[in-house]
């Protein structure tokens, strides 16, 4: 089974647009949005969820007030400030970290399991979809991705798919490394700005950090090729292929307001033929990878 | 005062807003890039950095010669961060939150602490502008403890303008928290509309009060002003698609210096912003 990941370091490249065009080509994959903290897929799949779950990450201390003394060892030991001088612990600073539940001698702390989102099975035009929805202001953003991921994983098994579509979420920290151990692959999506560059670096060495071999196509191309030649270069020179250019084209939007794939908008739009032969691409490579 | 700049969806622009916002004000004001997975705002500042440290957070060290292997470091963690393995304790430092409970637990004064590197901060400015950054170490998974770090940084006083990082989970709330107000920055489209729910959402919970930029806002559609209408959101600034701004971006250039007719523009943003701060 192979699981292709689109990334991009910098946030709103046009990571999902493009895996939502690509899920139009693809025939017989499992789509996945690990872009559990701001998923935006589903509203190009429309998805009718037939399988629904809370997810549970972690634990919150809360003070029983008739229990507690009041000797303040919690707000001593606390190192999140997140319990105030009348004993009530912030659900927003509490790490769910357990040391003041432990140390109390009153035992007069309890820690629930937090539910801190959902996660989803869903049918769409193109076949199924795994998404979840952290809550707002919630931790463990890592955790449900992988959750996500797996649960992706295990549909594609059931139903001997071979193809998992992965939208990634942006940046370097805790989601994008859950989104990429044991990927086949990424896909780096960039955009020609100084910004792209500095981000798209970055982000490739998180892959190569995790020995995920790492792919490039630049979006947007024609707002600065000279930044676009620039990082083609950079990419190549770090063994990246670059599979192609997308040029700016106001389909994503007009496609993206209807719901739609850009395929499913305007079939003839320049940047639908670019995506096909990048998709045609990475199609080849997931191949090759893993023959 | 301190503003925090932030969206929900990546992409819309908040480096944008900060950067600009920032240069176009005199006086005592600083530049915190508190998007430390991928900071941008030092390629439009192009700061001159006095000083970079690196920024690290305690983790456990054990000494197995103390260790009794009673189990009790183990017990304590909800992090899965250390574990009884046989005849060794294993502390697994990546997944560390540097909590203490360990330490705190253990009865044979067994763990000590030792340091993992969170990333670097660099302190610099540009004429009168102060400008701190955080940049993340790759592969490290937890981004708050460096944005905290970031913002300690900055003196009480003055205006301190703070570019968050997008999302709406812990680190967002991170580089929201304690500030007089949130300036969110969205697109009017329906990627921007859904994400800019969820932000604001995280800003009520944190009960600040808040404006919205309207980035690129003559694409997509008019569902981003009528939620802002709904919301009682004030739109402060409107940024129309214009190619000039797009490439000006893309070079690394700020748009106050290559098309100075905005540079009141964002003098106005501020006014407008304290103003409501002010009541």
């Amino acid at each position: 089974m192979k699981e292709l990941v689109i990334i991009s370091g910098k946030g709103g490249t046009g990571k999902t647009s493009l895996t939502a065009a690509f899920a139009f080509l693809a025939k017989y994959m499992v789509l996945c949005d690990a872009d559990v903290d701001a998923a935006d897929l589903h509203l190009l799949m429309a998805p009718e969820i037939f399988e629904k779950h809370d997810f549970q990450g972690g634990n919150q201390a809360i003070i029983n007030k008739d229990k507690c003394i009041e000797c303040g060892l919690c707000r001593e030991l606390c190192n999140w400030n997140a319990i105030n001088e009348t004993f009530n612990v912030s659900p927003i600073d509490c790490e769910g970290c357990g040391v003041c539940v432990y140390f109390c001698p009153e035992k007069a702390i309890d820690f629930p399991v937090k539910t801190c989102g959902e996660w989803y099975i869903s049918d769409t035009r193109f076949g199924s979809m795994v998404h979840a929805r952290l809550g707002i202001a919630e931790e463990n953003s890592g955790r449900l991705v992988a959750l996500v991921r797996q649960q992706a994983k295990k549909l594609a098994g059931e139903k001997g798919l071979d193809l998992i579509l992965t939208d990634g979420p942006p940046g370097i920290g805790c989601p994008v490394i859950a989104s990429l151990g044991g990927a086949s692959a990424v896909l780096i999506v960039v955009e020609p700005t100084l910004s792209g560059k500095h981000d798209m670096i970055r982000v490739a060495e998180l892959a190569g950090h995790f020995k995920v071999p790492a792919m490039i196509c630049v979006n947007k191309f024609d707002l600065n090729e000279d930044e676009t030649k620039v990082i083609e270069d950079t990419a190549r020179e770090k063994g990246m292929e670059v599979l192609g250019r997308i040029p700016f084209d106001p389909v994503f939007t007009k496609a993206m307001v209807q719901g739609q794939t850009i395929f499913e908008y305007d079939p003839k739009a320049a940047a639908c033929e670019c995506v096909k032969r990048i998709w045609d691409r990475v199609a080849e490579r997931l191949e090759c990878n893993l023959s | 005062m301190i503003i925090s700049i932030a969206s929900g969806k990546g992409g819309t622009g908040k480096t944008t807003v900060a950067t600009n916002l920032a240069v176009s004000l005199a006086g005592n004001v600083r530049l915190l890039d508190c998007d430390v997975e991928e900071p941008n705002s030092h390629l439009f500042i192009n700061p001159v950095f006095e000083d970079t440290h690196i920024v690290t957070t305690p983790v456990p060290e054990i000494d197995e010669k103390k260790c009794t292997l009673c189990g009790k470091c183990a017990e304590i963690c909800q992090f899965r961060a250390i574990i009884v393995l046989g005849k060794t304790v294993l502390p697994f430092e990546n997944l560390c939150h540097s909590c203490g409970g360990c330490m705190k637990a253990c009865p044979s004064d067994a763990i000590r602490w030792k340091e993992r590197e969170l990333g670097t901060i660099q302190k610099g400015h540009r004429n009168s502008l102060e400008f701190i950054n955080g940049t993340l170490r790759i592969g490290e998974a937890m981004s708050p403890p460096l944005i905290r770090k970031v913002r300690a940084e900055a003196d009480k006083d003055g205006l301190t303008i703070i570019d968050a990082p997008p999302g709406t989970s812990c680190p967002v709330i991170t580089a929201m928290k304690g500030a007089d107000f949130v300036l969110l920055v969205t697109e009017p489209t329906p990627f921007g509309l859904h994400d800019l729910k969820l932000a604001l959402g995280a800003v009520k919970m944190l009960n600040l009060p808040c404006g919205l930029v309207i980035n690129r806002s003559d694409m997509g559609d008019d569902k981003v002003k009528e939620y802002a209408r709904s919301e009682s959101l004030p739109v402060l600034m409107e940024i129309p698609f214009d190619r000039r701004i797009a490439e000006t971006y893309s070079r690394g250039e700020l748009i106050v210096e290559k098309m100075p007719e905005w540079k009141n523009r964002f003098i106005d943003l501020y006014n407008h912003i304290d103003n409501i701060v002010k009541g």
